[in-house]
Parts: structure tokens; C-alpha cells; sequence
């Protein structure tokens, strides 16, 4: 009866296992995917789209996954086929650091301005 | 001269917003991916149309010809107009037309061909999808123009015309 115990045990236990590894991957594949433009219905990330392209992009997304391709890695390989443009959220480089320097600077020069203006540090 | 020049220095802002917003309108918004032009396409296996049997890419572009990979399915309608370009390239010795059924059912896509006629010297399935990816295309109709050694010279998204005929055929030459 011991023995029944103890192989049910290893059962669930691999069973847990496996369903876990399952769960983070699909976890991992929703946060990329809303990283990820829609090319076809502009606007949308593959996370929100049903469209043709957005459901290949997912099983494509798995398939890099389960060769133990990294996020960044791809990242890296769909900029390689679709360009920048299709990460919503850009990597800093010489094209973007504007964009990305832009608030940082807004936000330096606005408390500048505060701390001329105001009387407060004055005192 | 205090009081006008609020006035004037928003009008002034106001028509500097019109114009980068009329100038916006005549763009298109539509990004077309050029990423993979001047690139070798990467190897993939697929299944062929007609016996199911899987076929390597590296087996495809071997004789010294240029390559035109057409992605197609039977539901695309743009598809069906450039059908016609495609049988007249189809003539051309010097090209040979691999065509990658996207995403379709078997049975229409083969009504499909044999009521159009079949341009293609062979045609394989893509029946998730990703292989068009691996292409860095996006949709259909797209047509790659590939040299030997697997090199994509250029690329139409969308269906083929008479102004691509000619650029196809003024790159045979």
C-alpha cells in the first residue's frame, strides 16, 4: 500500500513540475507579446490581436521558448526580421536616446524654473 | 505692444500645429518591414503541397536562377488578381516561382489552383504560419525575390502589378 503511496507522490509531483514550467512559459510569452506590435492591425500589440499574423507571432514566440531562447534574444530576432519599430517599448541607442533623455530633461528643467520662481527656497 | 504679442505668438503656434498635422495626414501610416532585404533567408522545413512530404529549403534555390517566393492562400483575394502575373512570369525561363500556401485549407487551396492554373514550380504549406515569419513577412499576398545563394533581393507586400512585373523582370536582366 506504501509503495502505491509513494509512486502517486512522484506522480503529482512531476505532474506539479510539469505544469509549472507550462504556467512561467505562457507567463513569459503574455509579456512579451504585449511588447510586441501588430504589423497588420497597427496599434494593437500581438497580446490584444486575434489577426493571423498575431497568432503566428505567439506560436512563433513558444517555438523560440522552448529552443531556450532568451527575452532579449527574442527581442533581438524579431528586430532582425520586422525592424525596431516592432517593440513597443524601444531599446536605448543613438536613435532613441532622446526619447528616452527627453523627460528626465523636461523634468530637470521644470524644477529649475520651481526652484528660481518660488520663494520658498529663497528663504 | 505687450497685449499682442500673446495674441500673435499663439496664432503663430496654432498654424506651426496645423501644418505638422496637415502634413501628417498625407502620410501613411503603414510600416512596411524592410529589415530582411539584402538578408539570406533563414533554412526551414515544410511540407509539400501535393504529397505532404517534407522538403528543406536548401534543397529549393540550387540552379542559377531567380527565385520568386509567393506566399498565397485561397481566402486572400488580392491573391486572385495577381494569379495573372504570375502565370505570365510563370513563362519566363530564367525564373523559377516557389509558391507557400499560408494558413489555408487543403481541398480549397487545391479548387484554388485548379481553376487558376498553377504558376509554380513547387509549393509548400505553411499551415501555422511561422515559416512566413521566418521569412520576415507579415501577410498575404507577398512575393520575395530570391537570387542562389538565398539572398532576398527585394520584396512586395501586398499583390504583385504590372510596375512589379517590370521591376521583376528588369532584375532577371
Amino acid at each position: 500500500m506504501n509503495f502505491f503511496k509513494i509512486i502517486i507522490v512522484i506522480i503529482f509531483f512531476f505532474f506539479s513540475l510539469a505544469a509549472n514550467a507550462q504556467d512561467s512559459n505562457s507567463k513569459l510569452i503574455n509579456k512579451i507579446s504585449k511588447n510586441i506590435r501588430c504589423l497588420v492591425c497597427q496599434g494593437q500589440s500581438i497580446y490584444d490581436s486575434q489577426s493571423d499574423f498575431a497568432i503566428s507571432l505567439k506560436l512563433m514566440i513558444n517555438k523560440k521558448i522552448e529552443e531556450g531562447y532568451t527575452e532579449e534574444q527574442i527581442y533581438d530576432y524579431l528586430i532582425n526580421q520586422y525592424g525596431e519599430w516592432i517593440l513597443y517599448d524601444p531599446k536605448f541607442n543613438k536613435n532613441t536616446f532622446f526619447l528616452w533623455l527627453l523627460p528626465i530633461l523636461v523634468f530637470l528643467g521644470g524644477g529649475w524654473i520651481v526652484f528660481k520662481k518660488t520663494k520658498f527656497f529663497k528663504l | 505692444m505687450k497685449n499682442k504679442t500673446l495674441p500673435i505668438s499663439i496664432i503663430i503656434f496654432l498654424a506651426f500645429c496645423f501644418f505638422v498635422f496637415l502634413k501628417g495626414l498625407s502620410n501613411t501610416n503603414n510600416y512596411i518591414p524592410n529589415e530582411s532585404l539584402g538578408k539570406k533567408i533563414a533554412s526551414f522545413n515544410a511540407k509539400n503541397f501535393f504529397n505532404e512530404q517534407e522538403i528543406n529549403s536548401d534543397e529549393l534555390f540550387i540552379e542559377k536562377k531567380i527565385y520568386l517566393l509567393n506566399i498565397w492562400a485561397s481566402w486572400c483575394v488580392p491573391c486572385r488578381n495577381e494569379h495573372g502575373i504570375l502565370m505570365q512570369l510563370s513563362q519566363n525561363d530564367s525564373i523559377k516561382i516557389i509558391g507557400l500556401n499560408y494558413k489555408d485549407n487543403l481541398d480549397n487551396a487545391k479548387k484554388f489552383i485548379n481553376e487558376m492554373g498553377n504558376p509554380y514550380s513547387k509549393i509548400l504549406r505553411d499551415q501555422d504560419g511561422t515559416i512566413s515569419i521566418e521569412l520576415g513577412a507579415y501577410g498575404v499576398p507577398e512575393t520575395l525575390v530570391i537570387d542562389n545563394n538565398k539572398i532576398i533581393l527585394k520584396k512586395f507586400v501586398g499583390p504583385l502589378n504590372n510596375q512589379s512585373l517590370k521591376e521583376i523582370k528588369s532584375l532577371i536582366r
